[in-house]
């Protein structure tokens, strides 16, 4: 009890935290710049809630952003409801994409899982692109509404991704702790071993994937107030689907604490590459990082720090 | 006779063209301890999968305490008491020992307290296998005795009624042979009924009560240990004419 108290008030503290500096109103580029690591920390935590507890590589995470994003673009558009009704609406039309997502590990493993997955978000952007109401191939420009708190819309958003940021960790945490956590790990090891000592393996991994799928929607909604243009190259950018993978990676696929460290430190790193040497650094870096981590610590940081402290 | 705890009614599996299991039919009583044996290929493995779930039979029926369990999916079957171990082991690499076992535990065994109870009862299992000193160590660092024995285990922390050996002794020695039947001896004791499926032969027939022989999908036996060494029948299946 006394444990879950404590959680609670370190998720109430960062939460305050991040009010704290979007009310102290420093440099619109921290604001601006913070969005998007965080954006990162939900996506690698949803992502990890898959591809690292349940072992399911997911290459689609373009498809589940952009989902929650144009859920998003298609309820302004026709009722311009406010911002948490779009947050909710896109998780929900991404968590049933993740269901039916779902279904296909009951023939699809492994490689040919991702490779789905992969398709899948090709797919739904050739659908976004034929879809004139939301802006098809060119693109939608998205009126942000007028008097935000924190003076500025960018540093009001920043202030909700460090609450989704908190829930996102908060509920993978829940599950990495639960019995869910220990049965998805059982099948990750071995599926078939699972099944017969009495782990439901369908119903735990249509679990995962749904509330992969619930998060990385959550992740993507807020986007087009973010970016105030949405068009489908950006919305399905495959550097998403290699941010996701990588950023858990780096960290540590077994833990919480892994996808958060993985997107703090490689999203950090991005952003300071965007600015200081060119934009097309940042993929490089997740490249040269990821082929160094998969060879020297196949664990992340998670794994390193726990070898030290195991010796 | 005993009323049967597993009855198999006419089992049939294909695979494309190929018939892995033509028919078969048979009955294990409670607390029998029940040899399954037939040369390579002739279906053990698929019976055994059919009746644990793995796979989903093409025709006939399979009753557990005489529910009929033919469409159950196979993590029910485990809780209603039917747990094989796998002829080539399959641990959960990434937990130690005890972590192996207090999935079954808390999945088939209903030990939803997660914490002291479940890691006390995998300890106690443990123990009962002789694994105990290797609790704490992941499967990676096992040999291959400790691997099967680690098999056994993890069956038993599923409290089965109904426990499938799938050739837990292949490529052990003869001493190894003897500790791992030690094993088997004690849980049926404690009223566990087992199908032993196995190639050693010296192994089933000291172990079995009853042996039912397979051959190419179909059942050409059925007897004592010492009726089945004497069957012309399993004789030429096989050595041939």
């Amino acid at each position: 009890m006394a444990r879950s108290t404590r959680t609670l008030l370190v998720g109430l503290a960062v939460v305050g935290a991040g009010i704290l500096l979007a009310a102290l109103r420093v440099n619109p580029y921290v604001y601006f710049a913070g969005y998007v690591i965080l954006q990162y920390v939900v996506m690698a935590t949803a992502w990890n809630i898959l591809g690292g507890y349940a072992g399911y590589v997911n290459f689609g995470t373009p498809a589940f952003f952009a989902l929650g994003a144009y859920t998003a673009v298609f309820l302004i558009q026709s009722t311009r409801a406010p911002l948490p009704v779009l947050i909710l609406a896109g998780g929900l039309v991404s968590g049933l994409l993740g269901l039916g997502i779902g279904y296909l590990t009951l023939r699809l493993r492994g490689v040919f899982f991702s490779i789905a997955t992969l398709a899948l978000s090709i797919v739904l952007q050739t659908m976004i692109i034929n879809w004139e109401y939301v802006g098809g191939s060119r693109g939608l420009s998205v009126i942000r509404p007028s008097g935000p708190p924190f003076g500025s819309y960018v540093t009001f958003l920043f202030a909700v991704m460090v609450l989704l940021s908190v829930m996102a960790v908060t509920v993978a945490r829940f599950i990495e702790r639960s019995w869910v956590g220990r049965g998805l790990a059982a099948l990750r090891d071995n599926e078939e071993a699972a099944e017969c000592m009495g782990v439901p393996t369908l119903r735990l991994k249509l679990f995962a994937t749904t509330v992969s799928g619930v998060l990385l929607g959550v992740a993507g909604a807020p986007f087009p107030y973010y970016v105030t243009f949405v068009e489908p190259t950006s919305a399905f950018n495959l550097d998403y689907a290699v941010n996701a993978l990588a950023m858990p990676m780096i960290g540590g696929t077994t833990s919480w604490v892994g996808p958060v460290i993985g997107a703090v430190l490689l999203g950090t790193a991005q952003q300071l590459a965007t600015v200081t040497i060119s934009s097309e650094m940042n993929l490089f870096i997740v490249g040269v990082v990821l082929v160094a981590f998969v060879v020297l610590a196949p664990e992340g940081i998670v794994g390193l720090v726990r070898r030290v402290r195991g010796r | 006779m005993a009323p049967a705890l597993l009855e198999v009614d006419g089992l049939t599996k294909r695979f494309g063209g190929f018939t892995a299991l033509n028919g078969v039919s048979l009955d294990v009583t409670p607390g029998e301890r029940f040899g399954l044996i037939g040369p390579n290929g002739s279906g053990k493995t698929t019976l055994i999968n059919c009746v644990s779930g793995a796979l989903p039979a093409d025709g006939g029926r399979i009753r557990f305490e005489g529910r009929d369990i033919t469409a159950v999916p196979a993590h029910r079957r485990t809780r209603l008491g039917i747990v094989r171990s796998f002829q080539i082991p399959k641990p959960f690499t990434s937990m130690t020992v005890a972590q192996n076992l207090a999935i079954p535990l808390e999945y088939a065994a209903g030990a939803r307290s997660d914490g002291a109870d479940v890691a006390a009862e995998a300890m106690e299992i443990l123990r009962t296998i002789g694994l105990e000193s290797k609790a704490h160590t992941r499967p990676a660092g096992l040999t291959q005795i400790e691997m099967r024995k680690l098999e056994l285990a993890r069956a038993m922390a599923a409290k089965p009624k109904l426990l499938i050996s799938d050739e837990a002794m292949a490529g052990l020695s003869s001493a190894e042979i003897d500790d791992i039947l030690a094993i088997l001896f004690r849980l049926n004791e404690r009223g566990i009924t087992i199908i032993m499926i196995e190639h050693i032969m010296r192994a089933v027939m000291r172990f079995s009560e009853r042996i039912v022989v397979l051959d190419a999908g179909e059942r050409i036996a059925e007897g004592t240990p010492d009726a089945i060494v004497r069957n012309p029948v399993v004789e030429k299946a096989y050595l041939g004419e």
